[in-house]
């Protein structure tokens, strides 16, 4: 089934999304590319530290790196980013929508409480 | 009133989550524990549940599987752990999609006034697995981080 490569890559993700150093270093990649020195001048952490963080999230498939004279340029790719939080939302759908099933159940139930229990949608069950 | 509560706490592999409803906790014990009605309400609508078996009792298996309208079934499955209660119903979650990503779900129903509150919680392998299964947006903190990357993502889909 290909939702195991795409959980296993949403693990990934979630993954390298966990850390807010990489979160800033994401949304600052939305104004353009970057250079690590360009990357690492609005935090307290060594350039090796912000490579360190660039090489988790090029492995998610966050980012791309090129190579620009002697300078590696990091590169938003936001299709993963969109993958996770489509699934972020539809977990919360999931319940809401299925919390909504339930109170019409309970409710229907409740005006018929000795009415048999069986299946209203006509689908059958093995 | 009847808002879901999504609580997915950082650092830990837990998610808990609060819903009311407007019904005794008895009949709503009866929602998760039968077969018939559970596959009345759990998952979105667009999905057909099939139960494949629901034993609902100590060492019980069960196992389900959610279908796309175009085929593609996503099947879930696991085991109870002692008798299912009002007060604890315990089992070992796992979709299939994701093989040994087991989690440890509990479910608990408090009535006051003849509502009932549903407390849910599962417990993860670690909090990767949390955040992947669930919702680690919903996360202080994480929550933040996304919902500003959205916004991004949003502006940046109008550039193309």
């Amino acid at each position: 089934m290909p939702v195991t490569q795409r959980e296993r890559s949403l693990d990934e993700v979630f993954g390298a999304l966990a850390d807010p150093t990489r979160r800033a270093i994401l949304v600052r990649l939305t104004h353009g590319e970057a250079t690590v020195n360009e990357l690492a001048r609005p935090f307290t952490i060594s350039q090796p530290a912000v490579s360190r963080h660039l090489k988790v999230l090029e492995q998610a498939g966050l980012i791309s790196r090129s190579r620009r004279a002697t300078a590696r340029l990091s590169r938003l790719e936001p299709e993963p980013l969109r993958d996770a939080l489509t699934w972020l939302v539809s977990h919360r759908e999931f319940w809401e929508e299925s919390y909504e099933r339930l109170d019409e159940l309970l409710a229907a139930l409740q005006d018929e409480p000795d009415a048999p229990t069986t299946d209203t949608d006509g689908r059958s069950t093995s | 009133m009847n808002e879901l509560t999504i609580d997915a706490p950082t650092g830990v592999p837990q998610v808990t989550m609060r819903r009311e409803v407007d019904a005794p906790r008895e009949l709503v014990f009866r929602a998760f524990t039968e077969p018939d009605l559970l596959k009345q309400w759990l998952g979105p609508r667009r999905l057909t549940m099939k139960i494949d078996r629901f034993e609902a009792r100590d060492g019980g298996r069960w196992r389900y599987l959610h279908r796309e309208e175009d085929g593609t079934e996503y099947g879930f499955h696991g085991v109870f752990h002692g008798d299912p209660t009002p007060d604890q119903m315990v089992q070992t979650f796992e979709f299939e999609g994701a093989p040994g990503h087991v989690s440890l779900d509990s479910a608990r129903l408090e009535e006051r006034d003849g509502r009932t509150t549903i407390h849910m919680n599962s417990v993860f392998q670690s909090v990767e697995a949390r955040d992947a299964m669930v919702a680690s947006g919903m996360a202080d903190g994480v929550r933040e981080g996304f919902e500003q990357l959205d916004e991004l993502l949003g502006r940046l889909a109008t550039v193309g």
